[in-house]
């Protein structure tokens, strides 16, 4: 019965292990799509390449799918699963300042370290700033923080939202993604002469 | 992988290392992967993936260093220091797989080498300051969000979290506004 959080008391050592396991095939991938470059990762903002919403949205719609069909199946139980509490202000303007980070860096924390994996210095420049910034957080703006945690309102998810089950969706996921494959790809098209 | 070239040279444009290194994997299919490795990640550990917790571990490391007193005092630092060392942290150790990962996969593709990556009409020690002055800003942005693009967009995103999928929104809607004005930095 998955997940094996709930059913197995994994050592510390073991548990460890898991995480550099899951965190290895993490940044693999990331590099794999291109992710280690803040060019290639910007480029989704100006039309031509497209390859950070396809990433994203395909490995969305993969693991709900996945966590749709195991708990469907009744190999898993999906209330074990955490759920980051939402809180809607703070997801917006925490959303909004990180979005400008995301341009102005030209990476995110994890392609970041995708990147200075892989040799690029404004990469390794980006990791001090993001460590910068949560340091600055924590000393500044604690009172932000408890803002943010106290008025969160606990786990809201679109299925407990609509009362509708998580394979609805997964279909709505997909053609969305179908719809959007299709758009993006005119897009890359449109705007290719900003290719480098 | 060729001998390593002087930094200087390094960092020029390089058009023969450029078409040296092979192709990126396919959008779609890298989504699978890294799909399935987030749903592997929710099936044995109950949880998604994440960065941003790595670096707020790290800092209170570095805070408890300084003056471990003021640390545990300060609410935000002392949550990552509750448990045992903050560097044995679970997204500690995700984070240094991570690294692994994306180093390896680079070197097999001939991607990992010494450069900057920006667009041609910016310098480069431009680029590395705005690549810091970003990281600043995302750091806060995603403490305010309680995660970043792996926290809360993927690992919310799988699960259907109306707040990660606000954050999502958000995250692309400053994105395109602001890369009008940076069009310098990148085109």
């Amino acid at each position: 019965m998955f997940p094996l959080s709930s059913t197995v008391e994994l050592s510390a050592v073991a548990t460890l292990a898991l995480a550099l396991t899951l965190g290895f095939g993490f940044g693999f991938a990331l590099e794999r799509a291109g992710f280690g470059s803040a060019r290639k990762l910007t480029a989704v903002f100006y039309f031509y390449d497209m390859s950070v919403v396809k990433v994203m949205f395909t490995a969305i719609v993969t693991a709900m799918a996945g966590l749709f069909l195991l708990s469907w199946a009744g190999a898993l139980d999906l209330a074990e699963l955490y759920v980051e509490p939402t809180n809607y202000a703070g997801a917006a303007i925490g959303g909004l300042i990180f979005g400008a980070g995301f341009v102005i860096g030209g990476y995110c924390p994890g392609t970041a370290i995708a990147a200075c994996a892989t040799g690029r210095i404004d990469g390794l420049t980006f990791m001090a700033g993001m460590l910068g910034g949560v340091y600055l957080f924590a000393e500044f703006l604690p009172g932000v923080d408890a803002w943010a945690r106290g008025t969160a309102r606990g786990e809201v998810t679109l299925t407990s939202l609509t009362g509708l089950s998580m394979g609805w969706f997964v279909l709505l996921f997909i053609a969305i993604l179908a719809l959007a494959g299709w758009g993006m790809g005119a897009a890359e098209r449109r705007f290719a002469g900003l290719r480098p | 992988m060729s001998i390593s070239p002087p930094l200087a040279d390094s960092l020029a444009p390089d058009a023969e290392r450029a078409r040296a290194a092979q192709p990126y994997w396919n959008p779609y299919f890298v989504g699978v992967l890294l799909g399935a490795v987030l749903l592997a990640s929710y099936l044995v550990a109950g949880r998604g993936l994440g960065a941003t917790g790595a670096f707020s571990s790290v800092a209170a490391w570095i805070a408890s260093g300084v003056s471990p007193e003021h640390a545990q005092a300060n609410p935000v630092h002392a949550r990552y220091l509750a448990d045992g060392s903050p560097l044995t942290a679970w997204l500690v150790f995700l984070v240094i797989g991570a690294f692994a990962g994306a180093a390896l996969s680079g070197w097999m593709a001939g991607r990992a080498h010494l450069a900057i990556e920006k667009g041609p009409r910016i310098s480069n020690a431009g680029r590395l300051a705005v690549a810091a002055g970003g990281g600043v800003l995302a750091g806060i942005g995603a403490k305010i969000a309680m995660g970043c693009t792996s926290g809360q967009a993927l690992t919310g995103g799988a699960i259907l979290n109306a707040g990660s999928l606000v954050f999502m929104g958000a995250v692309f809607a400053a994105g395109y506004a602001v890369a009008w004005i940076l069009r310098k930095e990148w085109l």
